[in-house]
């Protein structure tokens, strides 16, 4: 069960509003399918994203990953502790492995097109079997 | 643990004595000369001291731990090794290709531009194409060749603004990089439910800013597309071209010629196809072959040949629109010399032999192996076969304890984890040397995984158990690679 106090991406990506920022993060079942995460890249601090651009890399033992943006924004701060202990996303997506904060440009409408935990909890069913 | 396999973990400069010498310079026999510069001179560089024995035990215990295609089975095939028959090393080992110099007089070097021109034709010959350039030190070399040309020919019929080129998601992990350095933009193409390139979502992207696609074929999912001519029509229809990644064609081999496909560029893995000992990066050769309409674009040098009355001569020639040379000199002659004696030692019969055997022994090992574990696509396979390691994961055995807990049957393991779109992939390829009876004790163990899985899943989770190095902590290596020995603080 993921957390219902967020909003997903059909590319597994977790959005969380708090306050004026948005922090973002990869579920549990994306950490779970890459393996051990050996390596994580992240964007500048500044730097602009689109909804759905590409937000960074990640690489794990079996390969290497690109992340997107569930929604789009300007960069104000990006998880150093995950850049310099990679494993955090594995042990904790949905909390001390978050990735990235933003500060966003339309949250209200980027939120709209993702999917609730119910839907993502049903997407990921599915792809599992 | 016993002292004697402590010691031979040492490394050398673990195992070095100050003052212990290997060898005895022999005397002075010319004037002893002053450096004009002795401050260049050293004297606190960091070498091993070992006696002559002592190195020679290092070596030797280091190359006992080597698992080779000379001692065991490989079923991850020619992707990395198959076996290289031994006359195709000996002969081009020969001094007479191995002492050439590449700067050689080219009146002195005909019998190796007789092999060149050759082994142009029967690649031609064997692709369908109609010029081949031998340039191209590897395979990614060969498909970065293919895509300038085809960038150049774009460009040179007015059209610069076509640069989409569509990848389809089962093709090698290198065309897209190949297609960027090219200056393309990637635009990747989903495989359909039965394995086949999606055709609906290929004519979506077939618009007028298209410049061509990359296909591998047989694909890495070990399937032959079965919509190929259908794809190239469309392709073609939309003004692009079309390129065959021809990695696998150890699977076609006197079968089927790619160029009567409708293709118009592909490269050729001389090291793969064709043998050559190339497992750890090297060396290797992408010939790239082309349709007329290319063949102004080849890499050079090409070598040509003048017929006179009573003598040849062959001689080398850029094309007069080349994309220039890929390297200093004429591609990795030691290669191609291989690639001749295979090609000439099998002959026609023999090499349609290969493909026929590399798929019979694919799709044996699928028959025998689908009730055990899962084939996400249940069809005639090519010369290898992808299965899904899912059956056991709730036990926490997956495909990499699978492939490790082969090592201690004695097997290398198989290609994990790759084609990326299936789960746990496993990608098994026999190669068309190995004997029914290597392929059933590669079954069997198989088997006895799968069961040992089942009841006693612990002993797969945590395998190897009798390699000499157990399971290493692979997530560790990536996060703190240690590349360096330095020596111990003093105590």
């Amino acid at each position: 069960m993921n957390p219902s106090d967020r909003r997903y991406s059909k590319d597994h990506e977790w959005a969380q509003i708090v306050g004026e920022e948005v922090i973002i993060g990869i579920t549990n079942f994306a950490q779970e399918q890459l393996g051990d995460i050996v390596y994580v890249d992240l964007p500048e601090v500044g730097s602009n994203l689109d909804q759905s651009s590409k937000l960074g890399e990640i690489e794990s033992v079996k390969a290497v990953s690109d992340i997107f943006s569930p929604i789009g924004g300007a960069v104000i701060e990006v998880n150093q502790a995950v850049l310099d202990s990679p494993e955090l996303v594995n042990q904790d997506p949905s909390g001390s492995g978050w990735l990235v904060k933003l500060a966003p440009s339309d949250a209200s409408s980027d939120f709209s097109s993702l999917l609730t935990s119910d839907e993502y909890d049903e997407l990921i069913e599915n792809e599992a079997h | 643990m016993n002292n004697i396999h402590a010691f031979q973990r040492k490394l050398l400069m673990e195992r070095s004595v100050p003052g212990r010498i290997g060898s005895i310079l022999p005397d002075l026999d010319v004037p002893k000369q002053n450096l004009p510069r002795p401050e260049l001179l050293r004297d606190n560089l960091d070498f091993p001291e070992l006696s002559e024995p002592e190195i020679v035990r290092y070596f030797t215990n280091l190359s006992r731990l080597n698992f080779s295609i000379d001692t065991n089975f490989y079923p991850l095939g020619s992707c990395t090794m198959k076996y290289n028959p031994k006359i195709n090393d000996e002969i081009a080992f020969s001094p007479g290709y191995a002492g050439l110099h590449p700067n050689q007089p080219i009146d002195e070097v005909q019998g190796a531009l007789t092999i060149l021109y050759r082994l142009q034709g029967y690649l031609r010959e064997i692709t369908g194409m109609s010029g081949v350039s031998l340039a191209p030190l590897a395979g990614a070399q060969g498909e970065l060749a293919g895509v300038l040309m085809m960038r150049r020919y774009l460009m040179d019929n007015g059209q610069e603004q076509r640069l989409k080129m569509l990848i389809p998601d089962s093709a090698h992990g290198t065309n897209p990089a190949s297609a960027k350095m090219a200056g393309f933009n990637v635009v990747s193409v989903p495989t359909d439910d039965s394995g086949n390139t999606n055709l609906e979502a290929l004519r979506a992207e077939a618009t007028n800013d298209l410049a061509g696609i990359m296909i591998t074929l047989p694909s890495t999912l070990g399937l032959f597309d079965k919509n190929i001519v259908e794809i190239c029509n469309i392709i073609h229809q939309a003004g692009g071209l079309v390129y065959a990644d021809g990695a696998n064609m150890n699977a076609l081999l006197g079968q089927v010629k790619i160029g009567d496909l409708g293709f118009d560029v592909m490269h050729l893995n001389l090291h793969k196809t064709f043998s050559t000992p190339h497992g750890g990066g090297g060396p290797g050769a992408g010939p790239v072959a082309v349709k007329s309409i290319l063949e102004p674009y080849l890499p050079a040098p090409i070598i040509g040949l003048n017929q006179e009355p009573n003598e040849k001569h062959y001689y080398l020639e850029s094309p007069n629109k080349s994309i220039g040379k890929l390297a200093a000199f004429h591609g990795n002659f030691g290669v191609l010399v291989r690639a001749y004696v295979y090609i000439r030692s099998l002959g026609d019969y023999g090499l349609k032999q290969i493909s026929e055997n590399a798929v019979l022994n694919a799709n044996y090992i699928k028959e025998k192996l689908k009730g055990y574990y899962n084939l996400p696509f249940d069809r005639n396979c090519m010369h290898e076969v992808v299965f899904s390691a899912t059956k056991h994961k709730d036990k926490g055995v997956n495909g990499l304890s699978i492939s490790k807990r082969l090592l201690d049957y004695g097997f290398h393991a198989p290609t994990m984890y790759f084609p990326l779109t299936v789960d746990e992939a496993l990608l098994i390829e026999p190669t068309e040397t190995e004997s029914k009876e290597t392929l059933d004790l590669f079954i069997e163990t198989m088997k006895s995984i799968d069961q040992e899985a089942q009841s006693q899943p612990d002993l797969v989770h945590d395998a190897p158990h009798n390699t000499p190095i157990r399971r290493l902590d692979e997530a560790k290596a990536a996060r703190e690679p240690d590349l360096r020995w330095s020596r111990p603080e003093e105590p």
